[in-house]
């Protein structure tokens, strides 16, 4: 029974994600919004935890590609491994996922 | 797929009013339902027609009210917390003794158990907040 994660604030602010990450099982999905899109740049300081996350732990890291050009972050800059989807693939994956867990 | 969406926060606070608006869009264009969409704390403020936004600025109380009547949307915001915020709608301003309502079309005011049932009878429920 796979979950989708939703995080939503930057991890320089909050540590919903590293929480998030220390949850989140095999097969699960993380999809990062709003604010926290910014943890996804390639060369950020949680880019090794996201990197353990994908290769290590069998989780799929998604981000909101809305909020990346909001921002400013080019697509290729976001780190390999991250897949970016629009808010239709924010909605597929609510339907792909039987829970939704947000890290409020 | 049928869906209920709780907005925990209000508009212009940061952004999880407009992601709860663009999700609801994203599932309406797909096909999907929306059973309710539930305003909760700071969500309630998404409730009121008295906000007047610059021109130039995203008007998301407007823009729930347009989306709740082009789909036939059930935007329920809780009513304690609307207590505490000063969200009333006709009734609710008569029982407090109080001489206006702010309530935006296409939103009610209800308690928590709409909530609870939306959670039952939706396939997801999708939180937003801050």
């Amino acid at each position: 029974m796979a979950m989708l994660h939703i995080v939503n604030k930057s991890p320089f602010e909050r540590n919903t994600l590293k929480s998030c990450l220390g949850h989140a099982l095999a097969g699960d999905s993380v999809l990062l919004i709003e604010d926290a899109v910014i943890g996804a740049v390639s060369g950020s300081s949680v880019v090794a935890e996201l990197q353990q996350a994908i290769n290590g732990n069998s989780i799929s890291i998604y981000a909101l590609g809305p909020d990346l050009t909001a921002r400013g972050v080019k697509l290729e800059r976001v780190l390999e491994g991250i897949q970016v989807v629009d808010y239709a693939g924010f909605v597929d994956l609510t339907v792909a996922n039987e829970k939704t867990q947000s890290w409020l | 797929m049928k869906y209920t969406i709780m907005v925990n926060e209000g508009p212009y606070q940061h952004q999880s009013s407009d992601t709860a608006l663009q999700f609801a869009r994203a599932a309406l264009e797909k096909g999907h339902e929306i059973f309710r969409v539930f305003f909760y704390h700071d969500g309630v403020n998404n409730g009121t027609r008295l906000a007047v936004p610059p021109k130039d600025d995203r008007m998301l109380q407007k823009e729930w009210s347009e989306l709740a009547e082009k789909h036939g949307l059930d935007l329920v915001i809780c009513i304690a917390a609307a207590q505490r915020r000063g969200l009333m709608d006709a009734s609710e301003a008569k029982r407090q003794g109080l001489n206006a309502d702010n309530i935006a079309a296409g939103f009610r005011i209800s308690g928590l158990g709409q909530l609870i049932e939306g959670g039952i009878e939706s396939d997801r429920t999708i939180v937003f907040g801050d």
